[in-house]
């Protein structure tokens, strides 16, 4: 029988890594201030009354260290759990990360698998400035080797952390602190939601459609699609449909949920946090482009992301610079209007 | 190096009345920058707090000001320093301006940063304060750069490098020290031992003897020294900075201090033994400089007064910060390398 209650994204993480390491004693968890704290973001809480300091480990603040012996104790038959505190901090151990993490089994011809999920917490609106605020997903998707998860929810981050506990291979997991329910960070409510107790998995590469409409497609993932659907219960009474594309992964990426809706509404809106250069919503933006000969466009595609800045700290500039529910908004009413040249 | 005749105890009094002025403004920033980030980080949206005007986490150096007051003192303006996270007390005792200080945390646009960099950032390169710095151990490389610098241009500066306990056990640390000594560069490595990276007990996560021991190790002479203790700071680091300048080469500096607020303002620290708290606010900085002070004479007035001018200092600071205006929002394109005047494409 299923049991569901409303849990935060912090307990339905911590639950989901609880459940599976009971489940495979090869599972455990390492990174700063994980066992006794909890995790400064919750991830981790409660972990360590159950488990013991042996598979719910603290570490000191070595992230090469910690992330290239998640690589070698995987190579060696465990399903390590690494916490990077910030993903800001990935400079400091890229290297496991890129060169080993994510390219040992390829250079390997396949002979070595690593079931390591790193997960770190990523985005700004708090005022944290530029070192603790970003979000960087597109740049692991960048790199081949690693799959990428990014919840913006408590249901979908359970079951994607127990299917991520469970792929044989290296997944980034991102969580955005401004969901995690935390009560000391406010915090986008529609995150909080209904979680079964029992162990279930989300699927990666399938997008879930967060809302249906018919106008404006908008793509989004983790805290932007709690401010997308903001946006969109703004729109609906301008008598403007939105339908929200909630990515859940972006490796794999659900490339035909994107280009469904968008061949439904004609209209494509991609907002992100990350920034706007070289990234997500130009590749989201570019595979519509690739198929322009199946889908007709009512308006040119429109993109919203952090431009080419580092994040501020003074809130007035951090809450220009990262898009808002206004700027969603804003952004779709425009495209309502807007036209596509017709051929000559 | 106890002072004992009276004049010699008149002019000790003296140089430990300035440290302890040095001291006293930190405290006062400190806890009027902790008074301002009530309820700050609660910061979403439109359910933002709009009252709080220091956002975000701030990590205060409050019952660590003998270290900064210690060691900035046998600095001069040409000098350099790097420094961490917790970085107020580092910067102002190098002798940067607290009204631009205390405009940076309320992010503003007459904030030493222009507002972009807040608290974990603060900057002051008028007075060789480098950066504060939000990456662990991050500031070592860059100090040692700093020396080299000063080295190749033949200038006599030298470069104050702090870091806390857990940055020993990253990656930064012994490549940044080994760099400074193959080179014998002006550097004075100060470890200021807190006890605590962030929720955890360093001790548990380092191995060996600690930060002197592996100084020593890579042929640093490194002293320890209780870092409450202002004037043993001073001392300390008095004869560490006299070796840099007559081209001893680098040198370490370790101060045992405690952290006796929470990692961030929102942190309660409900992880360790308030005893342990309690014991360690017995040899608060202050404390000890104010009963050394009169016992070396000097009035406690002198004392209080110097307490009441920090404090009237960092009011006004503070009243600066509420009336200068925030930056606009284009602002936020500007700075960018050398390009972005105040527009997006
Ligand atoms: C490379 C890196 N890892 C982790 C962090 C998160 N973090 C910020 S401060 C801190 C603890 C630092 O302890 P310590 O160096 O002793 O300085 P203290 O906070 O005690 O002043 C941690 C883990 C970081 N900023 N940078
Ligand atoms: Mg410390």
């Amino acid at each position: 029988m299923t049991t569901a209650r409303k849990l935060t994204m912090a307990q339905a993480i911590s639950e989901a890594i609880g459940q599976e390491m009971e489940r495979d004693p090869k599972v455990f968890a390492m990174g700063e201030d994980i066992a006794r704290y909890g995790g400064i973001f919750g991830a981790t809480g409660g972990l360590l009354e159950r488990f013991g300091k042996e598979r719910i480990m603290d570490t000191p603040i070595s992230e090469s260290a910690f992330i290239g012996a998640a690589t070698g104790a995987a190579a060696e038959g465990m399903r390590p759990i690494a916490e990077l505190m910030f993903v800001d901090f990935f400079g400091v151990c890229m290297d496991q990360i890129y060169n080993h993490l994510a390219k040992n089994t390829y250079m390997s011809g396949g002979k070595v698998r690593l079931p390591v999920v790193l997960m770190t917490a990523i985005g700004g609106g708090y005022n944290d400035a530029a070192q603790h605020s970003q979000c960087l997903y597109g740049l692991f998707a960048h790199v081949p080797g690693l799959k990428i998860v990014v919840p913006s929810n408590a249901y979908d981050a359970k079951g994607l952390m127990i299917q991520a506990i469970r792929d044989d291979n290296p997944v980034m997991y991102f969580f955005h602190k401004g969901i995690m329910g935390l009560p000391w960070m406010a915090y986008y409510e529609g995150s909080s939601n209904e979680v079964p107790q029992e162990a279930y998995t989300v699927p990666f590469g399938q997008a879930r459609i967060a809302r249906e409409g018919k106008d404006v497609t908008i793509v989004a993932l983790s805290q932007m699609v709690q401010k997308a659907l903001l946006a969109a219960a703004e729109l609906e009474k301008e008598g403007i449909g939105t339908e929200v594309v909630d990515l859940r992964t972006l490796v794999p990426l659900d490339v035909e949920a994107v280009v469904r809706s968008v061949k439904k509404t004609g209209r494509l809106l991609v907002a992100d946090e990350d920034y706007l250069n070289f990234g997500l919503t130009g590749e989201i933006a570019a595979l519509i482009a690739e198929r322009l000969d199946q889908i007709s466009l009512k308006s040119p595609i429109r993109r919203l992301g952090v431009p080419g800045v580092p994040i501020p700290y003074s809130r007035p500039l951090e809450q220009f610079i990262i898009p808002q529910v206004k700027s969603i908004a804003d952004a779709c009413r425009g495209m309502m209007r807007g036209k596509v040249a017709q051929p000559a | 190096m106890q002072a004992s005749t009276p004049a010699a105890n008149a002019s000790h009094g003296e140089h430990l009345l300035s440290l302890y002025r040095t001291m006293a403004r930190i405290r006062a920033f400190e806890n009027a920058a902790e008074e301002a980030s009530r309820g700050s980080v609660a910061a979403f949206g439109a359910t933002s707090d709009a009252a709080a005007l220091v956002r975000g986490p701030l990590h205060l150096s409050t019952g660590q000001e003998a270290v900064a007051a210690g060691v900035c003192a046998n600095l001069a303006r040409s000098d350099y320093l790097t420094s961490t996270h917790r970085g107020h007390g580092h910067t102002l005792a190098k002798g940067a301006d607290t009204t631009a200080m205390m405009c940076e945390l309320f992010g503003r646009a007459a904030g030493s940063n222009k507002g972009k960099g807040g608290s974990m950032h603060i900057a002051d390169f008028g007075v060789g304060m480098l950066g504060a710095n939000g990456v662990v151990a991050a500031g070592i490389p860059i100090a040692v750069g700093a020396a080299h610098s000063a080295k190749i241009r033949g200038s006599r500066a030298i470069v104050a490098c702090f870091f806390g306990d857990g940055a020993i056990n990253r990656g930064p640390f012994l490549e940044g020290l080994n760099w400074a000594k193959i080179f014998e560069l002006p550097v004075l490595f100060v470890c200021e031992d807190n006890r605590y990276s962030a929720t955890t007990a360093t001790d548990a996560m380092t191995a060996g003897e600690g930060a002197a021991a592996r100084a020593r190790g890579i042929g640093l002479p490194a002293e320890t020294v209780d870092g409450n203790d202002v004037l043993a700071v001073d001392a300390a680091a008095r004869e560490l900075v006299a070796r840099i300048r007559a081209g001893g080469g680098p040198q370490f500096l370790h101060a045992l201090t405690y952290r006796v607020k929470g990692h961030v303002s929102v942190d309660a620290a409900a992880y360790r033994d308030q005893g342990e708290v309690e014991q360690a606010l017995e040899s608060d900085p202050l404390k000890l400089a104010g009963q050394r002070l009169a016992a070396l004479g000097i009035a406690a007035g002198r004392i209080a007064a110097a307490d009441a001018e920090a404090r009237a200092e960092i009011e006004a600071a503070v009243a600066a910060a509420h009336a200068a205006r925030p930056p606009e929002p284009a602002e936020a394109y500007a700075d960018i390398q050398d390009t972005g005047a105040g527009q997006w494409r």
